[in-house]
């Protein structure tokens, strides 16, 4: 099976800083790939880079590779017919994402009027099926409404809606359920994971929370520090991790079905450093409970299946 | 500073809710219709005992919050009462917010921020002291009392903003989502730290939060709120295994958990 995507050694600097640092991994196709870290590890970085969508100051090295071309040098004018067409993201906060000036008609219809030249008429229809696919209820009426009239849940579906109106071959969602409520939460996943099955799809699935990874994605990376430290099928690295910082994220997480003794969870020391703050070497050492000298140098990613990048592997 | 006497209450009842109901009128959409109501909290009744951790659960607009501003008098009910049988309401009841970017002065230095209670209170003694107490409690060196909000993490700062809730020596803590502004291996310290001053210092917790494993984490008892009511209460191990209401177990089975692999997938 040929890779939807293959991003090799991409560097992203802030200036002379590293935001993030020889992240390589190949996305197969029709497969659902996780990516965890907490904030400030590089994880919408690296999406942004991808899009090319990348703000002002910021630049990328490496390549990623999307059907023989690779992203990262491709003109402007060829990225823009391949965004919102055969590459579509999710952005993490649908109030500051949508315009807010527009009706949700028009917004969810314009990539089929500029991709596919359907008429007003014509998009506007297929609008109204996108969002009744998504499950915005009185989806007519709210064609009319603005972004504001929408409850969070039903932006975030606004915004899948406009993310697959091209049918696209490739779906980067950025922390996609996290402003929802548990139980829109679960239909928005439910929906995604639906329709990259019908699709037959991509999804790139950027979150902090270890669960909503368990709950769709059938393989995930797990970042720090502007790299992978490890990468794995979903339910080998929740069961049996091998980097020391998914073992923390994971006994971060209160257990929902026992208790714990003296209701403590087990925590990882410090928090995540500012960008340019990490230490040299393994960015994890200074806050790893099993660092030593070794750890001065940055481990590469080694092992067969589920390589982790770490001296002193748990497990 | 001596402990402040606290009478105990009877039945060791800290706090009885009852009947409670707090109605807001919406903004003006037309001038032809009249402005909607949003009922936010709708009758009602618990008891909070001393010792105990309470949960609130339930999605945004279920009334958590309103619920909370009722109970420190922030805000006025329409219908129904809250009795605090402690003493002394305002010194006695403390909060803290989600955010701790926004509840903190970003002008004041920490030293000012977390004596402001004792100051704004008038409460005597000697808040040097105090204050490194505090400090120390919540687990910041004691150079962090001449700095600014802004030259600490979210995590930092929710230990500042917890400190300042402790400096008049409270007998209950208020937490509206306390970590969910923070990142996941913050969340477990500050979860952590919470336990411990409530061990500690003795301390009724109520907790808010949308988190339900954070809720099964804490909490001896939970109270499960829909557009304003309580729909459920009761022993949060028991609620958890076996709930009752329709809503509170789809709340229940919503929750994402590291196990689960896609249940409803073609």
């Amino acid at each position: 099976m040929s890779a939807a995507l293959d991003v090799r050694d991409l560097h992203v600097g802030v200036g002379a800083v590293p935001a993030v640092q020889g992240v390589s991994f190949a996305l197969a196709r029709g497969r659902r790939m996780g990516l965890i870290g907490e904030s400030g590890s590089g994880k919408t970085v690296t999406a942004l880079a991808i899009m090319g969508l990348l703000p002002d100051g910021l630049h990328a090295t490496g390549a990623a590779i999307y059907d023989g071309d690779d992203l990262l040098t491709l003109p402007e004018d060829r990225l823009c017919k391949l965004r919102g067409d055969r590459l579509a993201m999710i952005f993490q906060e649908p109030m500051t994402a949508l315009n807010p000036v527009m009706r949700m008609g028009p917004q969810v219809a314009e990539p089929l009027r500029i991709h596919r030249g359907l008429s007003r008429g014509d998009a506007d229809q297929e609008a109204l099926r996108l969002l009744e696919r998504v499950q915005i209820p009185d989806a007519a009426e709210k064609m009319r409404a603005y972004p504001h009239q929408l409850s969070g849940g039903q932006r975030q579906r606004a915004m899948i809606a406009m993310a697959i109106a091209c049918s696209p071959d490739l779906l980067i969602a950025d922390e996609p359920t996290t402003a929802l409520d548990v139980t829109v939460q679960a239909q928005v996943l439910q929906l995604l994971d639906h329709l990259v099955e019908e699709e037959g799809a991509t999804l790139l699935l950027i979150t902090h929370d270890l669960p909503v990874v368990a709950q769709i994605c059938d393989q995930v990376m797990v970042m720090y520090g502007g790299r992978i430290v490890e990468v794995g099928e979903t339910e080998a690295v929740f069961s049996q991790p091998r980097h020391p910082y998914t073992r923390g994220l994971l006994d971060a997480i209160p257990p929902i079905d026992r208790d714990l003794p003296d209701r403590h969870l087990k925590a990882i020391a410090g928090s995540v450093p500012g960008l340019g703050e990490f230490p040299s070497g393994c960015p994890f050492r200074t806050r790893c409970p099993r660092a030593d000298e070794a750890c001065l140098e940055m481990p590469a990613m080694a092992g067969n299946g589920h390589p982790v990048a770490c001296w002193h592997p748990v497990g | 500073m001596s402990p402040a006497s606290h009478d105990d209450p009877p039945g060791g009842v800290l706090f009885e809710v009852r009947g409670l109901a707090r109605a807001y009128r919406l903004p003006r959409t037309s001038l032809l219709l009249p402005p909607r109501v949003l009922t936010a909290v709708r009758n009602v009744s618990f008891e909070l005992r001393r010792g105990e951790t309470l949960g609130l659960v339930g999605e945004s607009g279920s009334g958590k919050t309103t619920l909370l501003r009722l109970m420190l008098g922030l805000e006025q009910p329409d219908a129904g009462r809250v009795v605090y049988h402690g003493g002394s309401l305002r010194r006695d009841v403390q909060v803290v917010f989600q955010d701790p970017a926004s509840a903190l002065d970003p002008r004041m230095r920490v030293a000012d921020i977390v004596l402001e209670p004792l100051r704004v209170m008038r409460l005597r003694g000697d808040h040097a002291a105090r204050l490194s107490e505090l400090l120390r409690a919540v687990g910041l060196p004691e150079a962090a009392a001449r700095r600014y909000p802004h030259e600490f993490s979210g995590g930092q700062r929710q230990r500042i903003a917890i400190a300042r809730a402790l400096a008049s020596r409270p007998r209950v803590l208020l937490a509206d989502e306390p970590v969910s502004a923070l990142d996941v291996s913050v969340r477990a310290q500050i979860l952590n730290l919470l336990e411990d001053l409530r061990v500690g210092y003795d301390l009724t917790l109520v907790l808010v939060s949308h988190d339900l494993s954070v809720v099964r984490h804490l909490c001896d008892r939970v109270l499960v709120m829909r557009a304003g009511e309580v729909v459920e209460a009761g022993d949060t191990r028991a609620i958890f295994r076996s709930p009752q209401h329709s809503y509170t177990r789809t709340l229940l089975e919503s929750i994402p958990t590291l196990k689960k692999r896609r249940a409803a997938s073609a």
